[in-house]
């Protein structure tokens, strides 16, 4: 995972709500046996239209929002299925956080373990970055704080050992392996329970 | 004084959590299939890392493989290269890594979510992983059971454990009987329009009280199952006689004096009385009604005889209705159907597929509707054939298939075309999720039957 400290970056916005992660990747796409390659499939029913030319109507085919790395979307974002071809997709594409003032927790541990920053901010801040797309924003890993062109400045909550991951570009396996003894000591506290 | 959830949590705990550190949680049974298991593999193979607990892992394929009997047991190639590529590359890791795979071919294979519990390796007390979101069916048992990234198939692989923050607790508390036609089905589709699609964000739901103890063990699962479409990563429901029942006869569930062992461990897991839950609803059984969806999520959801609101000014809402070709004020009932899909990891168990064969039985499928019934597993076909359904279900004009997840998700060559109506079993009414512009409406396999019958969305009470 590459370290994530800062992100400075204009937005795109994508307003609606409760958008689930088979409009970020469509199941059709998670045929793919790599992580790879996917950001030409994010959001692709959305973003082409039938005839497989873009819809140039949908934000992120907009010539203002190329080399945004920063989505702002409406509540309960990721939600649905656990894929993780949607954080992998939208990475690819060149995002780097998603704000909303919700998150869903599947797809909130995904964006961490791969490096996006998914954001929660109040209802006041949200309703701000959804009716100015384009804002320049920036992201502070380490203090937590997002700070808006406006020059008003929210933290977001973000726990030790996750915010060390991402400025460390630490992988989570590392840590659990390193706790092998106390797994080890588990299993054999419990060798009654039923294996498969 | 603690909950169900706490119980099974401390008891899984290697390390508890600090205020800097997430736990480290053990899993005692790792699920895995075709889709969500590459990359992971992967990992391992790039780390020269062994599966650490191949005995604690069960494999099998369901998302992508088609149910055509002739791509399954015939010789006609697997239509869609790539998912033909993933079933390969599975045979090839479980065969490497050394994991029991139930595979293409087998008598014992379903869908993931319906193969553990019927060869009773989801047990009580336990926790279950697997890379998909429905693995809170196995909630059902009284297990901690929940859906995971690549990433974390990753983790349980090598270590057979995870890291992660405790979640909160929810009761949802149902009393009453649910009246006759009304179903496990449209009782979480009720729980769901409630609390809304993010109303269990960060929560694992208990479903307790009088009407979830009446139920039995497949609708049991029916609820949990959707727990993660009212954004809660796990439901459960305390053990009991209708769960050991279940599982006594199961061919993996312990046996003999482990049998009485085990008994004695899962008759604790009960919520204490007085244990306090950070969240609670109460729902009124016997007042709910068959529920349909009308919408693009599983919480735009309606009583079968109710109008469509009207919320002029709601954009997110309009685009919805407008997706599904609807309008505020619209009756749901009579409204035409192309596609009836009975079946999924939500209602695909034999509990549904009677359902819906008491509907269909010496009826007809209606002109120009097609009615694709999928059994959840291989067992589930068997069952459903010396039942007699099957043969019901052909007279009436259904596609009678192999198992799998099929129409659920439009990755396998059973889709919905495009501005087509699809009223199905399945779990989620997201746009696309059954094809490319398909409109899908959940509801019972009731509805769905009744449905396929009228040729129109049709309230099941009058066919019953």
């Amino acid at each position: 995972m590459e370290p994530i400290v800062r992100v400075h970056s204009k937005t795109v916005v994508i307003g609606s709500s409760n958008i689930d992660t088979d409009q970020i990747i469509p199941a059709r796409f998670l045929t793919t046996t790599t992580k790879s390659g996917l950001g030409k499939q994010l959001f692709a029913d959305w973003r082409y239209l039938p005839d497989g030319a873009p819809n140039p109507e949908f934000a992120l085919n907009r010539p203002e929002a190329q080399g945004a790395q920063v989505l702002v979307a409406g509540r309960n974002f990721g939600c649905g299925s656990s894929r993780e071809h949607a954080p992998w997709a939208l990475l690819d594409f060149g995002f780097r956080a998603v704000i909303s003032t919700e998150i869903a927790d599947i797809f909130r541990g995904n964006s961490l373990k791969n490096g996006l920053l998914p954001i929660v901010v109040d209802e006041t801040t949200a309703q701000w970055l959804l009716t100015h797309p384009g804002a320049a924003v920036d992201i502070d890993v380490a203090a937590g704080r997002l700070t808006l062109p406006t020059g008003a400045s929210v933290a977001f909550p973000l726990e030790a050992f996750t915010r060390h991951c991402l400025l460390h570009g630490v992988d989570e396996l590392g840590y659990l392996r390193s706790r092998s003894g106390d797994i080890e000591r588990y299993e054999a506290a419990h060798r009654e329970r039923t294996p498969t | 004084m603690r909950t169900l959830f706490d119980k099974v949590w401390s008891a899984h705990e290697v390390v508890a959590e600090t205020p800097e550190t997430p736990a480290v949680l053990y899993i005692d049974l790792h699920l895995i299939h075709e889709v969500t298991s590459p990359q992971a593999f992967s990992v391992l193979k790039n780390l020269g890392l062994p599966v650490r607990r191949p005995d604690r892992t069960l494999a099998t394929m369901d998302h992508s493989i088609p149910t055509s009997t002739e791509q399954v047991f015939g010789n006609v190639p697997i239509k869609v290269d790539a998912a033909a590529r993933q079933v390969r590359q599975l045979e090839q890791n479980a065969a490497e890594f050394g994991i029991e795979l139930f595979g293409m071919r087998d008598a014992r294979r379903g869908i993931v979510h319906v193969i553990s519990p019927e060869l009773g390796t989801t047990q009580p007390g336990m926790t279950i992983v697997c890379g998909d979101s429905h693995t809170s069916t196995h909630g059902a048992f009284g297990a901690l059971a929940f859906g995971i990234g690549t990433t974390e198939v990753g983790h349980v692989f090598a270590t057979q454990a995870l890291l992660q923050r405790k979640p909160k607790t929810f009761a949802v508390n149902v009393e009453g009987r649910l009246r006759p036609g009304v179903t496990a089905k449209d009782l979480i589709l009720a729980i769901i329009g409630r609390i809304g699609v993010s109303g269990g964000t960060g929560h694992v739901l208990e479903y307790r009280g009088s009407a979830i103890r009446a139920l039995s063990m497949d609708e049991r699962m029916t609820v949990c199952n959707m727990s993660i479409e009212a954004g809660a990563r796990a439901g459960m429901i305390a053990p009991d006689d209708t769960t050991f029942a279940y599982l006594e006869s199961k061919p993996r569930a312990p046996k003999g004096r482990d049998w009485d062992a085990a008994l004695e461990q899962w008759r604790a897991l009960r919520t204490d009385p007085g244990a306090v839950f950070d969240r609670s609803v109460d729902i009124d059984a016997a007042q709910l009604e068959p529920m349909i969806t009308y919408g693009t999520n599983p919480g735009m959801v309606l009583p079968i005889g109710a109008a469509i609101p009207d919320k002029a000014g709601d954009e997110v809402f309009a685009k919805a209705l407008k997706y599904m070709g609807f309008h505020g004020g619209d009756a749901m009932l009579g409204k035409p159907v192309d596609v009836v899909f009975i079946g999924s990891c939500t209602n695909g168990r034999l509990d549904d597929l009677q359902a819906a064969a008491q509907i269909l039985r010496g009826r007809k499928v209606a002109p120009g509707v097609r009615l694709l019934i999928v059994p959840g597993s291989q067992a589930i076909k068997r069952a459903a054939e010396t039942a007699g359904y099957a043969d019901i279900f052909i007279a009436a004009g259904a596609d009678w298939r192999e198992s799998g997840c099929s129409m659920c998700l439009g990755m396998n060559g059973d889709t919905v075309g495009a501005g087509q109506y699809s009223v199905s079993t399945s779990n989620r009414n997201f746009e696309g999720r059954q094809g490319v512009g398909a409109r899908t409406l959940l509801a019972s396999p009731y509805t769905a039957a009744a449905s396929a019958v009228r040729g129109r969305i049709t309230d099941p009470r009058e066919l019953l």
